[in-house]
């Protein structure tokens, strides 16, 4: 009998036959080497390692692989390859709204969240949306700024 | 505006951006060894005995007695040990490092290696202390004169706490020793800061010790000497391990209660007033320095430079102490020394008017210094003071004087409001002498054939986007599209040393080394040809020499200025406080990018203001910090100031690149009044002295002042 996870990684089906307890923000570091997850506090509180686990934005570091069974990760490396990234990645630019960077992949995925969810979202909705992503560089305006910019540049990609 | 402040895309964007950039903790380490520190669990103790588990092939310990060189971090003072002495000094100190090729059993080793203590009194508390690191003392006029000639004199005392950093990246460092040298490289803002402190450590030659920085995540101070600290305890374990590579990556617990903050200060504060005006300030300070003197030096000397603020006070006596207690050694963070002091006088400032009954921005305005005053020290503000314009700017941003009429009536509902201004600057540079006399900086352009530029220097970029901006200094004095200007991250076999990343210098010197470099390749540019250019940092002609026995002379070359603005809501039923908008105007000169700038002052004035509310940490009893984690330290979301504005006001600085001066520490250092003078007015008035100020806080306001039952 197998019983090891399989999952959707990045749009590819994979096959973890490690423990079920192991955390999935581990996984993607060592095992699959997805380094664009990184590692703040292994706490649930800082959303560095954040991934679109079935839709929805997770602390990677709160998830055993057990749950992850039959479902589908996103991390920033697959997401990326992507139109919408592309609209993120202008707009984040032209405010200058990556300093340290370390904040950003978890940043970004949080900002597809919010987007997927609602294509036109009020500044106060987008600061709700990234509010469990910690950002220390940016006092967040910028950031704010950005995802609206993408909203209204990247309109009908959402 | 000047067409170098035209926004571009950062240097460093697409690889943050794209999840591609490589931090020390990415690097493949399969083949690496894990290091594990032993920390101590007493405040202050006697080391009696190591007790080692025994150790499986390819495991070994490593501390004092493997030092190849000196056991002391060279810091400015060399007092901070590599691995602890005989004594062990506050709670974390590390006695030594276990090193092996698989993290869970280093970890289950650690936890089986016991150490013996014999535990000694520890010092604790600011209040307490028997050991004086440093006692700084000036004078300026006569004070015992002024005193005496006063119609009111007025005390008080005020507090600040710790401050984290906070950076998202927690420290780490991977070392290699190989053919006679080691190389280092991780999280760090000064390459050679750490070189050198290497090289003592393992006796090594200069030339046979490397240091290159990996893309940081973040310092703000708290990458400036702790780096040093680390990378000699790496560096000691990849001295013994033969080859292999060494890596030590902090968890965030370990990073946040180990590592340095901001130094937690006790101010006293005494005014003699005539006629209306503060003719004299008597001043003690106290800064916890922790268990080892590190950065507190120069920490405390810009604390004492700035203790009368942006007034001119006529007759000073300022005395300031490092003190030290058996906790984590305070350090370098984001305004460094600066917040504490300017917190202590726009507070006295503020209380005084309130004393005297006049409003306390008409107050402060009348005492404001002007451009030929002397400073503190005695030296000039030799450059206009843009005080008095910046204040209109944010009171038409905030509508802060009608508000603070409003607010000043009697609120009796459950949300209370106030509003509150603060006034600062922050001497541009290093303090004193500090550039010719220690950094001497040097700074390179190499042209490649293919007639791309490089950027030799030593400037580490952790988000502040120094790499974009001494980028586009050079590409705009040569003529050459941003493209073909390139900073790869500095590494001491490659670059330079024109300086450490801090003091918020790097731009204003560096910047303007780079541009004479590049006015100097301009001019012998040959096609085709590989060039290098050379520039070595001279002191501006107009300074008075700072005298740092007597603190007297001109401290600065220039100064940054700011003025803010902070709306405050509390709740009078739970104390919970809510900052309703925050204004900033702020004059770094010129915006060598406007984006960039606006990044700094916006980030870092949210720093400031979380400063004096949210941001709480304590060593408690024994000497411990349980506020050691993100779910007990509270920093702020995206929720937590939503409405926030700063703009750039440009005062330009003929001698800085363009008219650039000192930008990255400005916006955190004043805001804290602004935040705590609002809570004032929004509690009814109430006179406050100690940040971090928080809900509890707010309730006991609130509960002293209830009516009382009587009988």
């Amino acid at each position: 009998m197998d019983d090891a996870i399989v999952f959707t990684l990045n749009g590819k089906q994979v096959r973890y036959a490690g423990s079920a307890t192991a955390r999935l923000l581990d996984v993607l570091r060592e095992d699959y080497r997805l380094t664009g997850v990184k590692c703040g506090c292994r706490e649930g509180e800082c959303g560095a390692c954040s991934v679109i686990l079935d839709g929805r934005l997770a602390n990677s570091c709160m998830v055993a692989m057990g749950r992850v069974d039959g479902g589908t990760v996103t991390t920033i490396e697959g997401y990326r390859e992507t139109a919408r990234f592309k609209a993120l990645d202008e707009a984040y630019a032209s405010v200058a709204a990556v300093q340290c960077g370390y904040c950003i992949p978890g940043m970004v995925l949080a900002s597809e969240c919010i987007l997927a969810k609602n294509p036109h979202p009020s500044e106060a909705e987008i600061r709700v949306g990234i509010s469990g992503n910690l950002c220390r560089c940016t006092g967040y305006n910028a950031i704010v700024k950005a995802i609206g910019i993408a909203a209204k540049e990247g309109e009908g990609l959402w | 505006m000047r067409e170098i402040s035209e926004p571009v895309p950062k240097k460093d964007h697409a690889a943050k951006m794209d999840g591609s950039a490589v931090y020390v903790a990415d690097w493949p380490h399969k083949d690496m060894l894990h290091g594990k520190f032993i920390r101590s669990p007493h405040a202050r103790a006697r080391v009696v005995e190591i007790k080692l588990p025994p150790l499986p092939a390819g495991y070994f310990a490593v501390d004092k007695n493997d030092v190849p060189g000196i056991n002391e971090v060279h810091i400015v003072m060399d007092d901070t040990p590599v691995y602890a002495n005989e004594t062990v000094e506050y709670i974390g100190e590390p006695v030594l490092m276990l090193v092996g090729p698989d993290e869970d059993e280093v970890k289950r080793l650690a936890d089986e290696t016991q150490v013996v203590y014999e535990e000694l009194p520890p010092v604790l508390g600011i209040r307490n202390f028997d050991t004086v690191f440093f006692d700084y003392r000036y004078d300026k006029g006569d004070v015992a004169a002024a005193f005496a000639a006063a119609d009111q004199v007025y005390e008080e005392e005020f507090e600040t706490g710790y401050q984290e950093q906070a950076y998202l990246e927690t420290q780490g460092m991977i070392a290699r020793y190989s053919d006679g040298k080691v190389a280092v490289h991780g999280s760090m803002q000064c390459p050679y800061y750490i070189h050198g402190a290497v090289a003592k450590a393992t006796g090594l030659a200069a030339d046979k010790v490397r240091i290159a920085q990996d893309i940081t995540g973040g310092g703000f101070g708290g990458k400036e000497a702790y780096p040093s600290i680390l990378a000699c305890q790496v560096a000691v374990a990849a001295y013994k391990a033969g080859g292999r590579p060494v890596r030590v990556v902090f968890d965030r617990r370990e990073d946040m209660e180990y590592t340095s903050k901001r130094h937690p200060s006790l101010c006293v504060y005494k005014a003699a007033v005539k006629d209306g005006r503060v003719t004299a300030l008597d001043i003690d300070i106290l800064y916890n320095a922790g268990a080892y003197t590190t950065l507190t030096a120069v920490v405390l000397q810009r604390g004492v430079i700035a203790a009368s603020g942006a007034y001119n006070i006529p007759n000073l006596k300022v005395r300031g102490k490092g003190v030290k207690t058996n906790t984590a050694p305070s350090g370098a963070f984001r305004g460094f020394g600066g917040p504490q002091t300017f917190f202590a006088i726009e507070m006295m400032m503020i209380h005084i008017a309130k004393a005297l009954g006049e409003d306390s921005l008409a107050f402060r305005l009348r005492h404001l210094a002007r451009q030929g005053d002397t400073t503190s020290t005695s030296g000039r503000y030799h450059f206009p003071v843009p005080l008095p314009a910046m204040i209109e700017a944010v009171d038409q941003a905030s509508d802060y004087r009608r508000k603070r009429a409003e607010y000043s009536k009697a609120q009796t509902g459950r949300f209370r409001k106030g509003i509150g201004m603060s006034l600062w600057f922050h001497g541009a540079g290093f303090t004193g002498s500090g550039e010719r006399d220690h950094i001497k900086a040097v700074a390179r352009l190499r042209k490649r054939p293919d007639g791309r530029v490089e950027v030799l220097a030593s400037q580490t970029d952790m988000g502040q986007g120094i790499k974009t901006t001494l980028c586009k200094i050079v590409a705009k004095e040569l003529s050459l599209p941003l493209e073909r200007v390139f900073y790869e991250n500095p590494d001491t076999d490659r670059v330079p040393d024109s300086g450490p990343t801090v003091a918020s210098r790097s731009l204003m010197i560096v910047g303007e080394l780079l541009r004479q470099c590049a006015i100097q390749l301009r001019e012998r540019w040959r096609d085709g040809e590989e060039q290098t250019v050379e520039e070595h940092y001279k002191e501006p002609d107009f300074l008075l020499p700072f005298d740092l026995d007597h603190f007297q002379g001109d401290a600065y070359p220039t100064y940054s200025w700011a003025v803010a603005a902070a709306e405050v809501q509390v709740d009078s039923l739970t104390g919970v406080q809510e900052v309703l908008g925050a204004w900033g105007s702020f004059d770094a000169g010129t915006p060598i990018d406007q984006n960039i700038l606006r990044g700094q002052m916006e980030g870092g004035f949210l720093q400031g203001l979380a400063y004096a509310s949210m941001e709480q940490m304590e060593a408690d009893g024994k000497g411990r910090i349980r506020n050691n984690s993100l779910s007990d330290y509270i920093i702020p979301t995206a929720m937590d100031v939503p409405v926030m504005e700063a703009q750039a006001y440009v005062e330009e600085y003929p001698d800085g690149p363009y008219g650039a001066k000192g930008a990255g520490e400005l916006p955190t250092v004043g805001g804290a009044a602004a935040y705590l003078g609002a809570v004032e007015q929004a509690l009814g008035g109430a006179s406050l002295g100690r940040i971090p100020f928080g809900a509890e806080d707010a309730l006991s306001v609130l509960r002293a002042d209830a009516p009382k039952e009587v009988g």
